[in-house]
């Protein structure tokens, strides 16, 4: 059992948890995820570390309810406890194997999306950590949907903020602040790291294509096993079909296949995918498609 | 009773049981056992022993089934293999044990295998469980993966007086027992549960949701937490796709992820949390056992399914008391049948599969007779679910992270076959992990011999 010692509520509909799980705090790294089940019945979802403490052996994850599951893990509170918790999965971020002198003459952009923002906020820590500034952008739909802005400031070199409806500080997408900070304040960037929703670091990857800056993206495609062994998240990336669990997560996002990821994806995500799901799942249907919640 | 036949076994009328996910074969009772051991005529020098990887003593244990000696019989078995339950359900007896006996020359072998079953489930519904050592010898092991090779090298060492902890990357212990065979093969809480709860009264203990070579690597284990040795039987690994057009649509699925679904995660109970798609019509590719498992899955969950398989059925990879069960309960085969697209729809659905006919050519390195594409033969498969069951590759996540095992050109771990040794000090390997994805028996038996050859290395060292 993996005891929980914080929940709480960031935004509606978005949690934060402390959980403990001594094996993962001592290994994990910025770039990792992991994947959690609530009970002896229920699914395991992967999730992203948004925070981890090596010395109490504790880690911090980030999710957003998005189905019965995840509305169930919802209700936990602390001193609750997840049945299984595994990990660390997936890669750490190029940047922490690399040669760190190599890292530090680089300039770096963080761009986050939503709920994206709980893995970006390692990386950030990470550089500042490593003595290395780096811009962030942050951006969400609403001022009320905005999470972890505080920590992230004390983290990050420059942020800035954005609102898709302009209810706190810049208004627009953030593709309108890259392009701001590039083209009109003359700021260059040797890399970006975009997370967030799929169609956000599509459009953010169109955009700094445009201005010719390398771009890495984290995936969060469906999974069961999230050790290699399943190959439900598979998907294109140049010319190759890539396992995000084991290949990932993080790609090369000028050469991610949005557009498949996201018909992949809409079959949770979208109100026609999931009464495609419900045909085609039957009894088995419980609500993993996404909001209708099941049929339990 | 006609010697020359086998007792014949109980199983499920095919009809009910496509509809359920119960047991197919119900086994022998005592009264079945004893007679079907009577028909063992007791070779001196008997073939079947050499045909069983782990070379149980055949004869011997038939004998005391004959004379109603079941806990003896069980005794016999116990001194050989670990997880004999599994074994009587899942070896492909008919190329092992049964292929070698004398029996079949002019009539059916004896069933082996069944008596196999019979006597590891007596002994369990009479409550009979192995005996841990009285102390232990103070060494450390640690063993990665709870399937076959593991739990088998892990109980040996027990039994020699080892400590030894068993890690595995899933949340529930049995690997391919557990998340790959079906519960109408293998039934998980009556059968392999019990074979791993008896490895655990040896001693051993089971660390869950562990993955090595991330959670914690060989080397922490062999510098930091204590452990002398350690076996890896981490199992198979990715699955295989063919690089088709189409395979990434919605509806695609490796033969993994679905049974992984059904088995592990239960998703067939409306009582669990987890979902699988189960399709009107569903086209399995490849004709292995796991192919056969996913095609009899698909089918329990109320789809019409079709095996499409590249070869003829002489061919067929799987066991056949397997490709017997598919066809008695529905199962069509289209062989010689390959696919070469997947075709969808708008929403990126799978709307059916293209195939090409095959004709059989000359033998290939396998022995086998090389499919070629007959010209022009090009067609149509309507179906909504596409499981590609073609096989696995080996897993990168141990062999990246230790330093000095070596791994061959397959990328498969380098181990030697009588003990298990790698190129690595005190790490021993076995299963699929050394020999790509094989049967549960050769599992067990290259983790016997890494037991043999952690003991040999640990002893000297003394």
């Amino acid at each position: 059992m993996y005891r929980i010692l914080k929940a709480e509520m960031l935004a509606d509909k978005i949690y934060l948890m402390d959980v403990e799980a001594p094996r993962i705090a001592k290994a994990c790294q910025p770039g990792e995820f992991v994947i959690v089940k609530m009970d002896d019945r229920g699914e395991r979802i992967p999730l992203t570390i948004c925070d981890y403490n090596r010395d109490k052996g504790t880690i911090t994850i980030v999710f957003q309810t998005v189905g019965a599951s995840t509305e169930k893990m919802a209700d936990l509170k602390t001193g609750d406890s997840f049945e299984d918790v595994v990990g660390p999965l997936g890669n750490a971020s190029e940047f922490v194997t690399e040669d760190l002198e190599e890292v530090k003459k680089r300039k770096y952009l963080f761009v986050a999306g939503g709920v994206g923002t709980a893995p970006v906020y390692p990386q950030v820590k990470w550089m500042k950590e490593h003595g290395i500034s780096v811009d962030v952008i942050m951006g969400s739909k609403t001022k009320d949907l905005l999470i972890l802005e505080d920590a992230m400031r004390e983290q990050a070199g420059n942020l800035y903020v954005t609102t898709d409806d302009g209810s706190y500080e810049r208004k627009g997408m953030v593709t309108e602040v890259i392009k701001d900070l590039v083209v009109n304040q003359g700021k260059q960037y040797d890399v970006c790291v975009a997370i967030g929703p799929m169609i956000m670091m599509k459009f953010t990857c169109l955009m700094t294509k445009e201005l010719g800056i390398p771009t890495v993206v984290s995936l969060n495609p469906v999974m069961v096993d999230g050790t290699g062994m399943c190959g439900a998240c598979r998907i294109t990336v140049g010319d190759e079909v890539k396992f995000a669990c084991v290949d990932g997560p993080e790609f090369d996002g000028h050469k991610v296949n949005f557009d498949e990821a996201m018909k992949r994806q809409m079959m949770y995500k979208s109100e026609e995918g999931r009464a495609i799901l419900k045909s085609r799942e039957g009894d088995t249907h419980h609500g993993g498609c996404g909001m209708c919640g099941g049929d339990n | 009773m006609d010697v020359l036949k086998k007792v014949p076994v109980r199983e499920q009328d095919p009809k009910v049981r496509a509809t359920n996910f119960e047991e197919v074969c119900l086994g022998y009772n005592e009264e079945e056992a004893r007679e079907e051991a009577s028909r063992c005529i007791q070779c001196k020098n008997p073939k079947c022993v050499k045909g069983c990887p782990v070379s149980i003593n055949i004869p011997g244990f038939i004998k005391e089934v004959e004379q109603g000696n079941i806990e003896e019989a069980a005794k016999v078995i116990a001194k050989s293999s670990a997880l004999p339950a599994v074994c009587g359900r899942v070896c492909p007896q008919e190329s092992q044990c049964e292929g070698q006996c004398i029996r079949g020359i002019k009539g059916e072998p004896v069933s082996i295998g069944k008596l196999e079953r019979f006597v590891a489930d007596w002994s369990r519904e009479h409550g009979i469980v192995p005996e841990a050592p009285e102390k232990t010898n103070g060494k450390k092991v640690a063993v990665i993966g709870s399937g076959p090779s593991g739990l088998t090298c892990a109980g040996d060492l027990a039994k020699l007086g080892y400590e030894v902890t068993i890690f595995e990357a899933l949340h529930e212990p049995g690997g391919v027992l557990t998340y790959g065979i079906p519960e109408f093969r293998l039934p998980k809480e009556g059968v392999v549960q019990p074979e791993i709860d008896n490895v655990r009264k040896l001693g051993v203990k089971i660390e869950t949701n562990v993955i090595v070579g991330k959670s914690v690597t060989i080397d922490e284990l062999l510098d930091e937490e204590g452990f002398q040795a350690v076996f890896i039987g981490s199992g198979a690994g990715l699955p295989m796709f063919m690089g088709i057009p189409g395979e990434n649509a919605n509806g695609v699925f490796s033969a993994n992820e679905y049974l992984t679904r059904s088995n592990l995660m239960k998703a067939f109970r409306d009582d669990y949390d987890t979902p699988i798609v189960a399709g009107k019509k569903v086209a399995v590719v490849g004709g292995g056992n796991v192919a056969m498992d996913a095609a009899r899955t698909a089918l329990r969950l109320g789809a019409e399914v079709h095996v499409v398989y590249r070869r003829s059925e002489a061919e067929l990879p799987a066991r056949a008391e397997e490709v017997h069960h598919a066809k008695e309960e529905g199962i069509i085969f289209d062989l010689l049948t390959n696919p070469v697209e997947i075709l969808t729809d708008e929403k990126g659905w799978v709307s059916g599969m293209k195939c090409i006919r095959m004709e059989l050519g000359e033998p290939d390195a396998s022995g086998r007779r090389r499919p070629v594409e007959v010209k022009g033969s090009e067609f149509v498969i309507d179906v909504d679910t596409v499981i590609m069951s073609l096989g696995t590759s080996p897993n990168p996540l141990i062999s990246n992270t230790t330093r000095g095992l070596d791994i061959n050109k397959r990328r498969c771990i380098i181990a030697e076959e009588t003990t298990g040794k790698t190129s690595k000090e005190g790490v021993y390997a076995g299963g699929d992990a050394v020999t790509g994805a094989a049967t549960v028996i050769l599992a067990m038996e290259a983790g016997r011999a890494g037991a043999r050859g952690i003991d040999e290395y640990l002893s000297a060292r003394d």
